[in-house]
């Protein structure tokens, strides 16, 4: 090889021509989260001994003729809350540092089937209830191309330890948008399989019907790739479409509204590149978008409160104060506002199947803003300073809500560099079809700084 | 109970539990409480309101 893989698609190819070995990819993955980690403060646990032993297994395995397929061997990090059998799974909270877990999430198991290597668990926004991972009982993780910077969250360590080298994927979970945003501003792809579609079992929830879980990689083929070992499914994913077959839609009203003039500029160059490539792009509508933050805020603090009020009696101080604070909130939602959200939902669901009709995708920004500095509360938006946190949310947390599939797929960077995110949302249970226009369009939406 | 005293009630055990600073997250949740509960969409007893309307997926 005249370079070294960059991808889980050219490293699948040099380890199974055996011009490399997973041991060596392991080591070099180790060699960079031993150099960085201390700058990035991606990872909480790091299973260095066993990492190198499945590598060692892969590489027999693959010597004997026994390959498995595209992940075998590959080095993958898991987003803390994903169980592993004999390790602490500690959602960034000291509240869970002392658990260990009995079994591996079916996930993991997955992953181990497909010859995934498990490299480590990395850091996130305390259990995962926030989008910068500012709140962590480890620290905040870091953006690799801006160490002041938030690499986005929840999945935030996940992102930071793909865009820096420290292994090829990440798995990660999204409940209104935690796998979107951290792949958004770190130049990744970043894929939220449809509702129900991937099993949550063996991971700490924070919404029990908005949580998903899903890849961060570096390239659609590699979404695509870990989706399918994750469904038992080898390349169901299928083959990119011509992008003069795309018929996209827009939904401008609400989601373009409150953009960073640069996030702005971007998504509208990579909108033109596609029509200049011959996707056909209309405006459509979600007559309600507006009030999806207030559907979606009455669910998840519902579900949140609901999963942690016995350990707020009981260990209050064990959370980081924001995070204990967001949680106390949720406490005080009444049922029938859970209920009438939840009927909110039911309505959402049903303007995005309708905005969706006769089209192949939805294309919209992932994150209004770029990676913002760490410690920044608010962001003047638009002539008004709006929280972080809602601007974060602001373009995905919809489809979580509606439970179609949605991934974000690089688009550009801003004139310092920073990478911006534009976020396909494809047919209801569809996300193989997804993934296919995803694959169809990722190389006139890019490049991202990740390539 | 209104949005405004539910409010009341929420500051209120907050302070009692020693949490005052949820005062500020409580407001905001009102506001968004508020415009959850004026949403067009919302169900209707008296049966005038169907929403969402099938017809229009």
């Amino acid at each position: 090889m005249s370079a070294e893989p960059h991808t889980i698609a050219q490293l699948a190819r040099a380890l199974e021509s055996r011009q490399t070995t997973s041991e060596t990819v392991v080591d070099r993955c180790l060699r960079r989260i031993a150099d960085r980690n201390g700058t990035l403060n991606a990872f909480i646990t790091v299973f260095e001994d066993t990492a190198r032993e499945q590598a060692r297994e892969a590489d027999r395995e693959i010597a004997a003729g026994r390959y498995r397929g595209p992940l075998h061997g590959v080095p993958i990090s898991l987003k803390d809350l994903f169980d592993v059998r004999g390790s602490a799974t500690t959602a960034a909270s000291r509240v869970r540092q002392e658990h260990v877990a009995e079994a591996d999430a079916p996930s993991v198991t997955a992953l181990r089937e497909a010859g995934a290597v498990i490299i480590g668990k990395t850091n996130l926004h305390e259990f995962a209830f926030g989008t910068t991972n500012e709140d962590s009982a480890y620290g905040p993780a870091r953006h690799p191309l801006d160490a002041n910077r938030s690499p986005g969250g929840s999945s935030g360590g996940s992102a930071a330890s793909v865009a820096d080298g420290m292994c090829f994927a990440s798995m990660g979970t999204d409940t209104g948008g935690s796998i979107r945003i951290p792949s958004a501003v770190c130049g990744l792809v970043g894929l939220k399989p449809a509702v129900g579609e991937l099993s949550t079992d063996g991971v700490v929830p924070l919404s029990a019907t908005l949580d998903h879980i899903g890849p961060l990689c570096r390239s659609v083929e590699d979404a695509a790739i870990v989706y399918d070992a994750l469904r038992g499914n080898p390349r169901a994913a299928g083959k990119a479409i011509d992008p003069r077959a795309l018929k996209l839609g827009v939904p401008r009203d609400y989601f373009l509204a409150l953009l960073d003039p640069q996030v702005s500029s971007t998504f509208e160059s990579a909108c033109e590149r596609l029509r200049a490539a011959g996707a056909a792009l209309q405006d459509v509508a979600i007559p309600h978008a507006r009030d999806v933050a207030a559907i979606y805020l009455h669910i998840v603090l519902a579900e949140a409160a609901a999963y942690h009020a016995n350990t707020l009696e009981r260990r209050p101080d064990d959370y980081t104060p924001n995070v204990r604070m967001r949680l106390e909130m949720g406490r005080y939602v009444l049922a029938e506002d859970y209920v009438r959200a939840m009927r909110g939902r039911e309505m959402i669901r049903c303007e995005v199947d309708a905005a969706l009709e006769g089209l192949d995708a939805l294309l919209l920004p992932s994150v209004p803003i770029p990676a913002p500095k760490i410690g920044t509360p608010t962001v003047k938006i638009a002539g008004s300073e709006e929280p972080v946190r809602n601007v974060m949310l602001r373009c995905t947390q919809a489809f979580n809500v509606s439970g179609h599939p949605a991934i974000s797929v690089p688009c550009g960077a801003t004139i310092d560099g920073l990478p911006v995110g534009g976020q396909l949302v494809g047919r209801a249970a569809d996300t193989a079809g997804l993934l296919r226009v995803a694959a169809a369009v990722e190389v006139y939406l890019g490049p991202g700084t990740s390539r | 109970m209104t949005v405004k005293a539910w409010l009341e009630m929420a500051v209120h055990d907050a302070e009692r539990r020693g949490l005052p600073e949820l005062k500020p997250l409580l407001e905001a949740l009102a506001k968004s409480t508020s415009a959850l509960r004026t949403a067009e969409w919302n169900a209707d007893a008296t049966g005038e309101l169907q929403f969402p309307r099938r017809n229009e997926r």
